[in-house]
C-alpha cells in the first residue's frame, strides 16, 4: 500500500492539481502529519464535524464529498472513525456511501472496521432478501483477516437462503473470501459444490465464476450439474453466459473424444464405402458409425447455438470458439456470420474479433470465404483494424478470388496511410508464395512499384521481390530479365540497389544479361548512389567470381573507380573485394574461398502469417490476443483418447428408470452401469416408492426444499423460475406447474417408470432443437442410443410428472418462459372452453404474466414420454437424395388448437445444394387441414433441417397426402398419424376421472380382455407401454391393481380415458371410455397386442 | 498429473476479473478511479501512456496492453478512455463490452458521457459503478434495473434534493433483478401508452473510382420506445422476415418463436432501448442512393491541384435525401484549399486536413457541387492517391432493403396502445474512393 501512494504521488504531483498532491501526501502518513498541510486537516475537520451531525443533509454532503475523494484517487482514510459510526445510518443514500468507504479503506483500519461487522450480522438475518443480499456484499468485501469465520459462517448461510438473489451474492462472496484467505478453499469448495446444484438462472454464472476462481480443476464437481447447466444456459445473464461457456468447453474438451478425426475419414473414402455397401437406413446415419458423438456433447453444442444471437459481443465470441473448439468441423461453420456481424461494433470490439477470426481463417479459409468483402478496408479505418484485415484477406486468398483482391490491394498500396501500405505489399508477397498462379503477376505488380515514390513502399516492394526470388530459385530468370530491364527506368536508389543485388546473386542463372548490367553500371558508376554502388561492386565481384573471362576488365575497372570514390565506405569495400578476389601473391588463404563467401546460399526468408501459432491458445482470451500466456491461463486439454465414463453426469436416481428398459443396445455400452441398475431394479420393481424415495435422495430433497420456499417466500414471482429450472432445464421449459406439497408417493413410483426423453433426433439434426424441447425427446425403447442421457432425463420427467399429478389440488402458478417458446403446452387450457384468440404459448405466458390461477379440473399435462421413432416420410432413394423423416412431438401445435404437431427433418445426401424446399399440392380428406412449413431456400450437402408443421386430422387416422417439392423435383409423400398421437395427454384427479368414466358408459365404453406374463403387469412396464403407443397422461390411482391414464382428442377435445384393471392371475382388462368411439376401438386393438406382448 | 496441476494452482492467487478502473482524458489527467478491491496504483497507466505515445493517434491504441504484472484492457469512448485493470486471464471481449456498457450508462444517466459530466455527478457514478460491478463481476448492467436503484440526476431533483435532503437513491428496492424478467421493472404505470419503433439502417459501402460498388451491405436496427403500463407482451411481425439475414436481440426476444414463426415476441423493457440489429443479406443488390462525381488532381511539380466534385440522387426511391454531408481527409501536402460551393457550407482545417461540406438536401434540379483549387506545400513530392470522400446522407420514410413491419400486437394487457413505426436510412460506413 505505502509503495502505491507513493508511486501516486509521485505523478499526481505534475498531473493533478497541487492540492490533490498535498492531500495525498497528508495521509500517507496520518501518525505525523506536516504542519505544512494543516489547511487541509482543517477541511477534513470540517468533514468530521458534518458527519458528526444530527442532520442527515450534513451527512450526506460530507460523504458525498469524501466519494468525490475517493474518486480522485485522494486518501480520506483519516476519517475512518467519524464515517464507521454512521453505518448504522437510516438513510440508505448515506448508508450507501458509507459501505463504499468501508470498502475502500477498511483494509487500512482493521481495528475500527471490526466496529461496523456487528451492523452487517443484524443485517444478514434481515427478512427482506436484498438488505440480506447487500449486507453480504458489503462484509465480504471488507479485506479484514480476523472475520474470516464470520465471513465464512455468513456465505454458508446465505448459500443455503430462500432467496437466489441472496444465494448468487454467496457465490461472489465465496471468490472474496478466499483471496483473502486461501486458506479456506476446502470449505469454499463445499459451498460450490452445494451451490452448483442450484437450479436458479440467477446463481449458475456466479457460481461457476466462483468455481472457477476456486478450484477449476474440480471438473468431478461440474459432471452433475452439466446438463443442468446445459439447459440452464440460455436464461442466464449475459455475463454468467459467457463464463459458463468457456467453463464447458474446458469441461467437453476433457470428457468427450474428439468429433473431428472421423470426420475427415468420412469425407474421403468412407462415404463411398458406404454408399455401396450398406442398407439405406445405415446410410442415412451413417455419421454415427464411424464416431458417435455422446448425446451430452451435442446437448452443449445445440444448447449453446441460440446465443450466437445475443447483442453481447463476449457471448457470440464465447459461443464460438466454444464451436471452433469442441464442435464437429462440419459445424463450426454457422460462427462465421455471427463473427462478421461484430465488425459492425466498435473499434476494440472490431480488434479482438478480427484476430479471432484471423487465427480460424488460416486453418479453414472457407468459414469466411463467402464474407471476403467484409474484410476489405476503408480509409477510415484505425491502422491496426487495416492490418488485421489484411491479414485475414490474405489468409482466405486462393486461385478463385485472387484477382479482385489484388485489384483491391491496388488501391491500399496508394493508401496515405503508408504503414498500411507496406503491409499491403508484404499482403501481396504472402499472396504469390501461396498461390502459384498468380506469382508472376504478383511480382510483375510489385515491380511495377518499385517506382513508386514512396520510401517504404519501394523498400517494402524490394524485400518482399527478393524474397519472392529467394524462395523459388527456378523460376527467377524471366523476372530477373525483366527487372534488369527496369534498371533503365527506375530512378530509387533503395530500388536500384535491390535489383543489382538480386542480379549478383543470380548471375549464374541470367549469364548474358549479367554482364551487359555490369557494362552499364559501370558506366554510370560515378552517378550512382552509394548505396547503388555497393551493389554495383558486389555485383562484379560475384561476376568476376563466376565469369571472369566476360568480366574481369569491367570488375577492375570498376575497384578503380571505387578506389577513389570519395566515400570511404566505398573505398573500404573495394579494397577487400579486391583483396579477396584478385590473386595476387599477397592474398591469403581466404581468397580461395571467395566464391563460397560471396556465392553462399542464402536462406529464404519465410513469408507466415503472425497468426500461425495462436491456435494453441484458447480463442477467445487475453492469451490469444496477447500471444503470450496470461496468469491464470487454463490450457484447453487435448481431446482424451477414449471418452471418461459418461455415466458420471448422470444424476442419481435413474436406475429407477431403467427398470423397463426393453432394449439392451444401452445397457451394452455399459455393462457396470447395467449391472448396478439391474439389481436396483428388482428391489424397485418388487419394492415401492418408499425405495425410489430413499434413493433420490438428496435430489428429491432439494426439490421439495425449493418448492416449498416459494411458498413461503415472499417473492413468488421468483421462484417458480428456479424450481423450472431445476426441472426441466431451460429447454423443456413448459408448464410449470407448483405445487403446494408433493404428495402421496405411491405415484412417485409408477411414474417414476415413465418415458425419458433426449433426442436422438437433436443428434440427426441440431436445428431440431427449436421446436423441440429436451422434453420430447429420447425412448429408452431400442431406439435410444444413450443410455446415460435417457436415464437423467428420465429422472426429470419423474419429477416433473410427481407434480403434474398434484396439480389438480392445488392452484397453478404458471411461469413465463421468455426465451423459447417451448412453453407451447398451454398450461391449462380448459378443455371445454372456446379457443382462445392468442396461440397457446402466448397464453401460457400471459398467464403466467398474470400470476393468474385456473381452477379448471382437466386441463392439458405436458408428455409423460415422446417416442423417438420416426416414420420415413420420404426415402433418399425415392427422392433423388432428399431424404425426409417424421416425428410427433407430442406438443401442442403452435399452428392451430386443433392440430397434432409433426417435425420433419430434411437430409441432403447428394453433394449439391437443393433449393426450394416445399410443400406443394395436398391431397388431403374433408375437413382435414394443414399448417406448411415455410420454403426452405437451400439445403447444403450433408445439411439437414428440422421443420414444424401441423395437420388437423379431424380425430380420424385417415392419410394425409401432399407433395414435396424441390426447385426441380415433386414427390408424393404422406402421413397417416398412429391413433396415439391423435391424442393430448389429460391431468385429472381420480376423482374426476371415475366421474367422467362414469358419464361414458354403454356405447361409449369398449374393452378386450388381456392375458400376459406378471412381469409384463409391472405398474412401470403398462405405463411405459401405454405411452409410447399413446399420448395420454397418467392419472394417480389410489388402488394399486388399476391404472388410468387421460387424454383428450386433439380436434374436438374429447376425454379419451384408458384403464388397465389387473385381475386375478395373469389377465388384466382393458377399458376405453370415449365419445369417439371409433378412436377409442382403434386405440384398443393397437393397446391390446402391446399389453398382452412378452 | 491432476495434482501437480492442482499444486500449481494453489501456488497463485486468482483474482477476479476487473480490479480497477481508470477515466482518462485526453491529456492524459486520471479524473476518477474505481478499485473494487485492493487499491492498484495510478502508476500502472504508464504503460498505457506508454503506448498511446507509441501510437499515431488514439485510434490506434491498443485495446490489450500487457505489464509486467497487469493487464491493461481499454476503449476510447467520447473522447475518454476508459482503462480497466486486470490481473488474470479473461476473455477480453467480455471487459470489453462491459466497459462499453459502462459508458452507455453514464450516457443514458447524464445525457452525455463526458469528463465535465462524470465529475458533476462523481457520487451518482461511483453508486452506478458499485452496482455494476461487484468484485470484478457483472452484477446489474440493465438500465431499467440500475434506474430504480439510482435515480438519474434531473435538474429539478437536484433542486428539490438540495431543499429536502432527500437523495437520489431509489428508496424502494427493485424488484426486477429477483424476477424473471430481470430487464423490466414492475409496477410501470403510463398514462398514455405508446410504444414507437424506429427501423434504422444504414448503407455500408465502397464505391470504387469508375462508380461502381465494391462492397455494400444494409445492417439495421429496430430501435424501441415503449411506454406501455403493466406487463405488456408484444408480439412485432414484419411483411417480409427472410430478408434479416443475421439478427441479433436484445435478450427481451423468444428466440425459438423467432426461429420458428420469424416473430418478435417478448415482454419489452420500459423506455428506450434497441430491440434487434441485423444484416440484409448482401445477396441482394443493395440501392445505392446517391452518385458523386468528382474530378480531383495535383499537378506534377506545381503547388496547387484542382478539386471539383457534384453530387446527385440515384435510386432514391422518389425520397428525397437531405443531411448530406461530405468530409475529406486530404492528403498531409495540402496547405489550403479555395472551394466555392453552389449549396451550403464548407469548412477546411489546416491541421488535421480534414475538408467538411454541409451540403443539405439534394434538389435534383440543381445538383450540388463543390469546386475549386487547393494549394499544395511547395517542393513536396505530389500525392500519390486521391483521398476518398466519407458520405453522411439521411432518407426519412423509407427502408431501403424494403423491410417493413406488418403489425404490433399486444397481449397481457387490457388498454389499446398508441403504436408507431418510423423508418429512416442513413449513410453508415459510406466511402467513395476517387
Amino acid at each position: 500500500m505505502s509503495s502505491n501512494s507513493f508511486s501516486y504521488n509521485e505523478q499526481s504531483g505534475g498531473g493533478e492539481a497541487t492540492e490533490l498532491g498535498q492531500e495525498a501526501t497528508s495521509t500517507i502518513s496520518p501518525s505525523g502529519a506536516f504542519g505544512l498541510f494543516s489547511s487541509d486537516l482543517k477541511k477534513n475537520e470540517d468533514l468530521k464535524q458534518m458527519l458528526e451531525s444530527n442532520k442527515d443533509s450534513a451527512k450526506l454532503d460530507a460523504m458525498k464529498r469524501i466519494v468525490g475523494m475517493i474518486a480522485k484517487g485522494k486518501n480520506a482514510s483519516e476519517l475512518f472513525p467519524a464515517v464507521v459510526k454512521n453505518v448504522a445510518s437510516k438513510n440508505i443514500e448515506i448508508k450507501k456511501l458509507v459501505y463504499v468507504y468501508l470498502v475502500r479503506y477498511a483494509e487500512e483500519q482493521q481495528d475500527l472496521a471490526l466496529l461496523s461487522i456487528s451492523t452487517f450480522q443484524r443485517a444478514l438475518k434481515d427478512p427482506n432478501q436484498l438488505i440480506r443480499a447487500s449486507a453480504l456484499r458489503v462484509l465480504s468485501s471488507i479485506r479484514v483477516p480476523i472475520i474470516v469465520p464470520i465471513m465464512m459462517l455468513a456465505i454458508k448461510e446465505a448459500s443455503a437462503d430462500l432467496s437466489p438473489y441472496v444465494r448468487k451474492n454467496a457465490a461472489h462472496a465465496i471468490q472474496k473470501l478466499y483471496s483473502l484467505d486461501p486458506e479456506q478453499k476446502e470449505m469454499l469448495i463445499e459451498v460450490i459444490e452445494k451451490l452448483l446444484k442450484d437450479k436458479s438462472t440467477l446463481v449458475a454464472g456466479s457460481v461457476v465464476m466462483a468455481f472457477e476462481e476456486v478450484c477449476p480443476d474440480r471438473i468431478d464437481l461440474i459432471h452433475k450439474n452439466y446438463r443442468k447447466l446445459c439447459n440452464l444456459l440460455v436464461d442466464v445473464e449475459e455475463w454468467g453466459q459467457v463464463v459458463i461457456i468457456h467453463m464447458l468447453t474446458r469441461y467437453a474438451r476433457t470428457q468427450f473424444v474428439s468429433p473431428w478425426k472421423e470426420g475427415d475419414e468420412l469425407e474421403d473414402n468412407e462415404k463411398n464405402f458406404y454408399e455401396s455397401d450398406d442398407d439405406q437406413k445405415e446410410k442415412t446415419d451413417k455419421r454415427k458409425k464411424p464416431y458417435t458423438m455422446d448425446p451430452d456433447h451435442r446437448l452443449l453444442i445445440r444448447n449453446t447455438k441460440p446465443l450466437l444471437q445475443s447483442r453481447n459481443a463476449a457471448v457470440v465470441m464465447a459461443v464460438a470458439q466454444l464451436y471452433w473448439h469442441i464442435s464437429p468441423k462440419s459445424e463450426a461453420g454457422i460462427i462465421s456470420k455471427s463473427l462478421v456481424r461484430l465488425l459492425r461494433s466498435n473499434r476494440e470490439v472490431q480488434y479482438i474479433v478480427l484476430q479471432n477470426i484471423a487465427t480460424m481463417s488460416i486453418q479453414r479459409k472457407g468459414m469466411f470465404e463467402p464474407y471476403l468483402k467484409s474484410f476489405y478496408v476503408r480509409s477510415t479505418d484505425p491502422t491496426m483494424i487495416k492490418t488485421l484485415k489484411l491479414e485475414i484477406l490474405t489468409n482466405l486468398a486462393n486461385e478463385a478470388n485472387i484477382s479482385t483482391l489484388l485489384r483491391e490491394f491496388q488501391t491500399y498500396v496508394k493508401s496515405q496511410d503508408k504503414q498500411f501500405a507496406a503491409a499491403t505489399i508484404q499482403t501481396i508477397g504472402r499472396c504469390a508464395t501461396n498461390i502459384l498462379e498468380v506469382t508472376d503477376t504478383c511480382l510483375n505488380g510489385l515491380v511495377c512499384l518499385l517506382s513508386n515514390r514512396d520510401e517504404t513502399v519501394v523498400a517494402e516492394s524490394v524485400v518482399v521481390i527478393k524474397k519472392l526470388l529467394q524462395m523459388q530459385p527456378a523460376q527467377h530468370g524471366e523476372i530477373i530479365k525483366h527487372m534488369a530491364k527496369l534498371l533503365d527506368s527506375i530512378t530509387v536508389p533503395v530500388a536500384r540497389a535491390s535489383i543489382l543485388w538480386l542480379i549478383g546473386e543470380n548471375c549464374e542463372r541470367v549469364p548474358k544479361i549479367a554482364p551487359d548490367v555490369l557494362r552499364k553500371m559501370a558506366k554510370s558508376f560515378t552517378s550512382e548512389d552509394d548505396l547503388v554502388k555497393l551493389q554495383i561492386l558486389n555485383l562484379g565481384a560475384k561476376l568476376y567470381l563466376t565469369n571472369s573471362k566476360q568480366t574481369k576488365l569491367l570488375t577492375q575497372y570498376i575497384l578503380n573507380l571505387g578506389k577513389y570514390d570519395q566515400n570511404y565506405d566505398i573505398r573500404d569495400r573495394t579494397r577487400f573485394i579486391r583483396q579477396l578476389i584478385v590473386p595476387n601473391e599477397k592474398s591469403g588463404a581466404l581468397s580461395k574461398y571467395a566464391k563460397k563467401i560471396f556465392l553462399a546460399q542464402k536462406p529464404a526468408p519465410l513469408l507466415e502469417s503472425p497468426f500461425k501459432d495462436r491456435d494453441h491458445f484458447q480463442l477467445g482470451t487475453l492469451s490469444h490476443t496477447l500471444n503470450i500466456k496470461a496468469t491464470g491461463y487454463l490450457e484447453l486439454s487435448n481431446w482424451p483418447e477414449v471418452a471418461p465414463d459418461p455415466s458420471v453426469r448422470n444424476v442419481e436416481v435413474i436406475e429407477l428408470a431403467k427398470e423397463w428398459t426393453p432394449a439392451g443396445k444401452a445397457k451394452q455400452e455399459n455393462s457396470a452401469k447395467k449391472f448396478y441398475s439391474e439389481s436396483e431394479e428388482e428391489e424397485d420393481s418388487s419394492d415401492s416408492s418408499s425405495d425410489s424415495e430413499s434413493e433420490s435422495g438428496s435430489e428429491i430433497g432439494e426439490q421439495g426444499e425449493s418448492g416449498e420456499e416459494g411458498d413461503s417466500n415472499e417473492d413468488s414471482s421468483e421462484d417458480p423460475s428456479s424450481e423450472e429450472d431445476s426441472e426441466s432445464g431451460r429447454e423443456s421449459g413448459l408448464e410449470n406447474k407448483r405445487t403446494a406439497k408433493r404428495n402421496s408417493k405411491a405415484k412417485g413410483k409408477s411414474d417414476s417408470e415413465d418415458g425419458e426423453k433426449e433426442n436422438e433426433k437433436s443428434k440427426t439434426s441440431d436445428s431440431s432443437n427449436d421446436e423441440s424441447s429436451s422434453i420430447e425427446d429420447s425412448s429408452s425403447d431400442s431406439e435410444s442410443e444413450s443410455e446415460s442421457e435417457s436415464e437423467s432425463e428420465s429422472r426429470r420427467v419423474t419429477k416433473e410428472k410427481e407434480k403434474k399429478t398434484k396439480q389438480d389440488r392445488t392452484p397453478l402458478t404458471k411461469d413465463v418462459s421468455l426465451l423459447d417458446l417451448d412453453d407451447f403446452n398451454p398450461v391449462s387450457t380448459p378443455v371445454a372452453l372456446p379457443t382462445p384468440a392468442v396461440s397457446p404459448s402466448l397464453m401460457a405466458d400471459l398467464e403466467g404474466l398474470n400470476l393468474s390461477t385456473s381452477s379448471s379440473v382437466i386441463s392439458v399435462s405436458t408428455p409423460a414420454f415422446v417416442p423417438t421413432k420416426t416414420h420415413v416420410l420420404l426415402h433418399r432413394m425415392s427422392g433423388k437424395g432428399l431424404a425426409a423423416h417424421y416425428f410427433f412431438p407430442r406438443q401442442p401445435c403452435i399452428f392451430g388448437e386443433k392440430m397434432v404437431s409433426i417435425q420433419i427433418t430434411l437430409n441432403n445426401t447428394t453433394d449439391r445444394k437443393i433449393e426450394n424446399i416445399h410443400i406443394g399440392e395436398k391431397k388431403l380428406p374433408i375437413g382435414m387441414t394443414m399448417h406448411v412449413f415455410n420454403p426452405i431456400d437451400s439445403l447444403e450437402p450433408e445439411g439437414s433441417i428440422t421443420v414444424s408443421m401441423g395437420i388437423d386430422f379431424c380425430d380420424s387416422t385417415q392419410t394425409a397426402s401432399f407433395q414435396l417439392c424441390t426447385k426441380d423435383d415433386c414427390f408424393s409423400v404422406n402421413i397417416q398419424p398412429p391413433v396415439g398421437e391423435l391424442l393430448l395427454p389429460v391431468a385429472m384427479s381420480e376423482k374426476d376421472f371415475k366421474k367422467e368414466q362414469g358419464m361414458l358408459t354403454g356405447m361409449n365404453e369398449t374393452s378386450a380382455a388381456i392375458i400376459a406374463a406378471p412381469q409384463n403387469f409391472t405398474p412401470s412396464v403398462i405405463f411405459q407401454k401405454v405411452v409410447n403407443v399413446a399420448n395420454v397422461g397418467a392419472v394417480p390411482s389410489g388402488q394399486d391393481n388399476i391404472h388410468r391414464f387421460a387424454a383428450k382428442t386433439v380436434h374436438s377435445g374429447s376425454l379419451m380415458l384408458v384403464t388397465v384393471e389387473l385381475k386375478e392371475g395373469c389377465t388384466a382388462q382393458l377399458i376405453i371410455n370415449t365419445e369417439k368411439t371409433v378412436i377409442g376401438s382403434v386405440l384398443l386393438r393397437e393397446l391390446k397386442p402391446v399389453l398382452s406382448q412378452g | 498429473m491432476r495434482n501437480a496441476v492442482r499444486r500449481v494452482l494453489q501456488f497463485f492467487r486468482r483474482e477476479k476479473m476487473i480490479h480497477s478502473l481508470f477515466l482518462i482524458n485526453c491529456s492524459g489527467d486520471i479524473f476518477l478511479e474505481k478499485h473494487w478491491k485492493s487499491v492498484v496504483s495510478q502508476s500502472v497507466c504508464d504503460y498505457f501512456f506508454e503506448a498511446q505515445e507509441k501510437a499515431a493517434d488514439v485510434e490506434n491504441v491498443p485495446p490489450v496492453i500487457s505489464t509486467p504484472h497487469h493487464y491493461l484492457i481499454s476503449i476510447y469512448r467520447d473522447k475518454l478512455f476508459f482503462v480497466s485493470v486486470i490481473q488474470t486471464e479473461v476473455p477480453p471481449l467480455f471487459v470489453i463490452e462491459f466497459l462499453h456498457r459502462v459508458a452507455d450508462t453514464f450516457q443514458d444517466y447524464f445525457g452525455e458521457c463526458s469528463e465535465a459530466a462524470i465529475k458533476d455527478n462523481v457520487v451518482i457514478v461511483y453508486e452506478l459503478l458499485e452496482e455494476m460491478l461487484d468484485n470484478g463481476f457483472p452484477l446489474a448492467t440493465e438500465s431499467n434495473i440500475l434506474k430504480e436503484l439510482i435515480k438519474p440526476p434531473t435538474i429539478l431533483r437536484s433542486v428539490v434534493n438540495s431543499i429536502t435532503g432527500s437523495s437520489n437513491v431509489g428508496d424502494t428496492l427493485p424488484t426486477g433483478q429477483l424476477s424473471n424478467i430481470p430487464w423490466r421493472r414492475a409496477g410501470v404505470k403510463y398514462t398514455n401508452n405508446e410504444a414507437y419503433f424506429d427501423v434504422v439502417e444504414e448503407i455500408d459501402a465502397i464505391i470504387d473510382k469508375s462508380g461502381s460498388t465494391v462492397f455494400a451491405e444494409i445492417q439495421g436496427v429496430i430501435d424501441a420506445c415503449i411506454k406501455l403500463s403493466g406487463m405488456p407482451d408484444l408480439s412485432l411481425s414484419f411483411m417480409n422476415p427472410r430478408l434479416l439475414d443475421d439478427v441479433s436481440f436484445h435478450p427481451c426476444i423468444r428466440f425459438k418463436r423467432w426461429e420458428s414463426e420469424r416473430v418478435l415476441s417478448f415482454i419489452p423493457p420500459d423506455g428506450n432501448f434497441r430491440l434487434i440489429s441485423y444484416r440484409v443479406s448482401s445477396q441482394n443488390l443493395v440501392a445505392i442512393p446517391v452518385y458523386v462525381k468528382h474530378s480531383i488532381s495535383f499537378k506534377e511539380n506545381s503547388s496547387c491541384g484542382r478539386f471539383d466534385i457534384t453530387i446527385g440522387p440515384k435510386q432514391n426511391m422518389g425520397k428525397t435525401i437531405e443531411g448530406i454531408t461530405v468530409t475529406v481527409h486530404m492528403p498531409k501536402v495540402v496547405l489550403n484549399m479555395n472551394l466555392t460551393p453552389t449549396q451550403g457550407s464548407y469548412t477546411f482545417d489546416p491541421v488535421t486536413k480534414v475538408l467538411t461540406w454541409d451540403v443539405g438536401k439534394i434538389t435534383p434540379q440543381k445538383l450540388p457541387s463543390l469546386k475549386g483549387l487547393v494549394n499544395l506545400q511547395s517542393g513536396a513530392p505530389k500525392p500519390e492517391e486521391n483521398p476518398s470522400l466519407n458520405i453522411q446522407f439521411k432518407i426519412q420514410q423509407l427502408a431501403i432493403s424494403g423491410l417493413k413491419v406488418n403489425r404490433l400486437d399486444m397481449y397481457g394487457e387490457k388498454y389499446k396502445p398508441f403504436k408507431g413505426v418510423k423508418y429512416v436510412t442513413k449513410a453508415g460506413k459510406f466511402q467513395v474512393r476517387t
